[in-house]
């Protein structure tokens, strides 16, 4: 409680002292007193009067503040904006839009970030290791304006000049396999032998498979069918079964597999489901299912021990269910593609939805917001992954080195259980409190991202204000952004406390 | 596939103590600025960083006039940001103006020309925009690292050393400033201050950037003032300044140059971001993110206008960002080398030796 009321006391504090700093860093009035003309003079005056221009700032705040604790009355009151729209509506609108782009990216950019950091921490010194933390820092050191206008040219202009003509080139098959096999390879570590044997298997996957979709034209037409979702799920299904309880856990791996089985027999009915009741309803429901199913199989494979069996059922039920809904997507690439508002080039640069596309086919809008969403979204990610990798690689080997560690190697512990259940679930406890200062720098890096793209959330929203001089709206984003940090900053502390005993906010 | 795989250790290693101990035969009879430099200097990374850095200022610093008070000492470079040379067309591709004459082709040989990187609009020398540009940034990095830097020490260190009350109302004001987004609040200042200059900008910037500092040198100041050495300095007598500026800064001095590289590798891309906006920099001033902002819609066509700016930002933060972790690494007591097979090899003969 008492930290809620200190934090309180900051954000009256804090904006306090932010809206005189903007009241006085610019006059919004100055354009206008320059211009000599008549109706110039009576904005003017109806602007003095609408804003309440007349009054001081740091009494002006007090007036906008009663404004704002009306929240407490049930009707809250931000003011107007110079356009004389209420700044309440304005936010209302651009909420969304942001938070849409950002949680897509800081949720992406976490789970990635974590899955390389943990792997470059478990094989450190190797080339791996090496080629993830140079990435990282040059990540660091991109300007994420830069990036986003790169993305635009290479990602968009030319990707869709690509599709108008598609065709690789077999120099670029050669370069993309090897990339390939050099990722792969690297990742397994190993002698010479085992690098050699990886990267072989790899490239020559990665040729074939960019082979294959040159050959059938699949960027057209793409989806995944029910063969290879049969392949996916049961490799998704292994991979997920070693890692969350191991491979000689013969329940939990039949568990998994009668998952990814169910996935493939569930292709057909899934598809009619998704064609007639396309809607968020719906998936909810399958996810539901899915979870039901899980707990079912769990209960059916074994008498004891289920909690790890269902997880891992459930998860690779999930994932599999997943690839369901991304085929479904696909599947209306080609509908898309040829729409009138598309004509032919998929890939935006520009907006965060198509006007023009006016559909009521729930798969075309979400694949429109898709794509709409990929390039603002890589930008995001890529300017914040390098930041989680390092985080976790840190963590991880600091955990790596505790004596509790060695404990559990000494005890007997497979080196999985050890890394899985002695050191990530540590390594995770200072990563918490850093999610929420990520996720506000994202939000600051969403200002310029939206500015590049065209997106009309708050970025867009703050830099009108900026550039207008108009305090209401300035205010508006900035309370609520402060308020979200405030929030995150006290969620932090208190999820952090919950997880780790040892860390006690109240003193006794 | 081993996903969990773990290296097994060799037995030499074990017979000489481990890691640790060849790591420790490294160290032993040198001074703290000696074992830092050593560290610094074996992270390849980090030394190529500074150097390209030195380069990189040095070029920049020594390509156009530098003007001190009324002395005037000229540039290597024929063109200023103020001449207005002839727009050159010819054998330009594509129909477009003013296309760089940088010619680094190992056959027909390398040569500058007269616009290495080409030509703005106007006919400007793109060459000398650029290194106007890279010269505000890296003013503009070190300004907000010296700034935010001794701001962040001072109130770092008398919040953890006096605690209390002076500690609550500092670390308040240090959340005060935290609960804003700092681009945020820049972007409002720098809109204000673009009629100032980017002097004041920077100095600005300097005064939002110094919170994670301060809150670190407090950490460091509330763990180092419990240990026996400042009883003992107390106990001969020192001051409070003498005790906090003499013993217990000296010994936080590691953390916090490398807080301060990274403030600066930071700093410099927040101020390309804020040009970018246009709340940063602005015309008639240069500045590389406002290069960026200028000309990112011609990219399909003159796309090196876009490219050059692009790269100087990048070398000078990652140059900094390069040289940080490599302080880091060398001021970090845990750190340890990585110890390889020839360090093996040798452990494991002088064991062998002994017995």
């Amino acid at each position: 409680m008492r930290r809620i009321g200190i934090s309180i006391m900051i954000l009256f504090g804090s904006s306090f002292l932010v809206y005189n700093l903007a009241a006085y860093a610019g006059d919004p009035l100055a354009e206008l007193r320059l211009s000599a003309d008549d109706g110039a003079r009576q904005q003017i005056i109806a602007l003095t009067r609408d804003l309440q221009l007349d009054v001081p700032p740091p009494l002006r705040y007090f007036l906008w503040l009663k404004g704002i604790l009306g929240i407490f009355a049930g009707k809250l009151n931000m003011g107007m904006t110079r356009e004389a729209s209420s700044v309440q509506e304005e936010l209302a609108y651009a909420i969304p839009v942001t938070l849409r782009l950002v949680l897509v990216a800081s949720v992406t950019a976490l789970l990635l970030g974590l899955a390389l950091g943990i792997i470059s921490a478990l094989r450190q010194y190797s080339r791996f290791d090496y080629a993830m933390t140079f990435m990282a820092f040059v990540l660091f050191s991109l300007p994420i304006f830069w990036v986003a206008v790169l993305l635009k040219e290479f990602m968009a202009i030319q990707f869709n000049n690509f599709l108008s003509e598609p065709n690789i080139p077999l120099k670029w098959m050669f370069i993309f396999a090897g990339f390939t096999g050099v990722f792969w390879s690297s990742l397994f570590g190993g002698e010479r032998k085992r690098f050699w044997s990886v990267f072989a298997g790899a490239f020559t996957t990665g040729f074939v498979i960019l082979w294959a979709i040159d050959l059938t034209d699949w960027y057209l037409h793409p989806g995944l069918g029910p063969i290879l979702i049969g392949f996916l799920s049961v490799g998704i299904a292994m991979g997920v079964a070693s890692i969350s309880t191991g491979l000689t856990n013969i329940p939990a791996r039949n568990a998994a597999l009668t998952m990814a089985g169910l996935a493939v027999l569930w292709y057909y009915p899934a598809q009619w489901i998704f064609n007639n009741h396309g809607s968020y309803l719906v998936i909810l429901l399958m996810l539901a299912l899915i979870v039901g199913t899980g707990l079912i199989c769990a209960s059916l494979f074994s008498k004891i021990d289920r909690v790890p069996i269902a997880r891992t059922a459930i998860i690779t039920g999930v994932i599999s269910g997943f690839l369901l809904f991304i085929d479904r997507i696909m599947q209306s690439w080609q509908p898309y593609f040829i729409t009138d508002a598309v004509n032919g080039r998929p890939v935006p640069t520009y907006g965060q939805r198509k006007d023009q596309l006016v559909t009521d086919d729930f798969w075309l809008n979400n694949l429109d917001i898709i794509m709409h969403l990929i390039l603002p979204t890589l930008a995001l990610i890529l300017i914040s992954l390098a930041a989680w990798m390092r985080y976790s690689r840190g963590a991880l080997l600091e955990v790596l080195n505790q004596d509790y560690i060695r404990t559990a190697r000494a005890k007997g512990l497979n080196e999985r259980t050890v890394i899985t259940r002695h050191a990530l679930r540590n390594m995770m406890l200072p990563l918490s409190s850093l999610f929420v200062g990520e996720f506000v720098g994202l939000i600051g890096g969403a200002v310029i991202t939206e500015r590049v793209f065209g997106w009309q959330g708050m970025g867009t929203l703050f830099i009108r204000a900026v550039n207008s001089y108009d305090l209401n709206l300035l205010m508006g984003v900035i309370l609520l952004l402060s308020i979200l940090v405030v929030l995150g900053n006290l969620l932090a502390d208190l999820v952090y406390s919950a997880l780790d005993p040892r860390i006690r906010l109240v003193k006794e | 596939m081993k996903l969990f795989g773990r290296r097994e250790k060799p037995i030499g290693e074990i017979l000489s103590g481990g890691e640790s101990a060849i790591a420790n035969k490294e160290v032993e009879g040198l001074s703290l600025g000696q074992i830092v430099r050593r560290r610094f200097f074996r992270h390849r990374a980090a030394v190529i960083a500074l150097f390209v850095l030195f380069s990189v200022i040095v070029f920049v610093m020594s390509a156009l006039d530098t003007k001190i008070g009324p002395l005037r000492i000229p540039g290597w470079w024929r063109w200023t940001v103020e001449d207005i040379p002839e727009l050159r067309f010819e054998d330009c591709p594509g129909g477009t103006i003013g296309c760089p004459t940088l010619s680094v082709n190992p056959f027909s040989g390398f040569g500058l020309g007269t616009h290495p990187f080409g030509q703005d609009d106007i006919g400007r020398d793109y060459f000398a925009l650029v290194m106007n540009g890279a010269r505000r940034s890296l003013m503009i990095m070190f300004i907000i690292g010296i700034v935010a830097g001794f701001i962040g020490v001072v109130v770092g260190s008398i919040s953890g050393f006096y605690g209390g009350i002076i500690d609550a109302i500092l670390m308040r004001l240090v959340d005060f400033i935290q609960t804003v987004p700092i681009i945020l609040i820049a972007a409002v200042i720098g809109k204000a201050s673009g009629r100032v200059g980017p002097v004041f900008l920077a100095l600005f910037l300097g005064l939002l950037g110094w919170t994670g500092l301060a809150r670190l040198v407090r950490a460091q100041f509330l763990s180092l003032r419990e240990l026996e050495f400042v009883d003992a300095a107390r106990v001969a007598g020192a001051s409070n300044a003498r005790i906090a500026f003499k013993h217990i800064l000296p010994n936080a001095v590691g953390q916090i140059i490398v807080t301060v590289t990274l403030i600066m590798a930071g700093a410099i891309l927040t101020e390309t971001a804020l040009s970018y906006l246009g709340f940063g920099v602005v015309a008639p001033d240069v500045s590389l993110g406002l290069l960026i902002s200028e000309f990112q819609t011609s990219f399909t066509t003159r796309p090196w206008l876009f490219w050059w700016p692009g790269f100087f930002i990048i070398t000078i933060a990652l140059c900094v960002n390069f040289i940080g972790d490599g302080l880091r690494d060398a001021f970090d007591p845990r750190q340890r080398r990585r110890i390889t097979k020839k360090d093996r090899l040798k452990a494991k003969f002088e064991v062998k030796a002994g017995a």
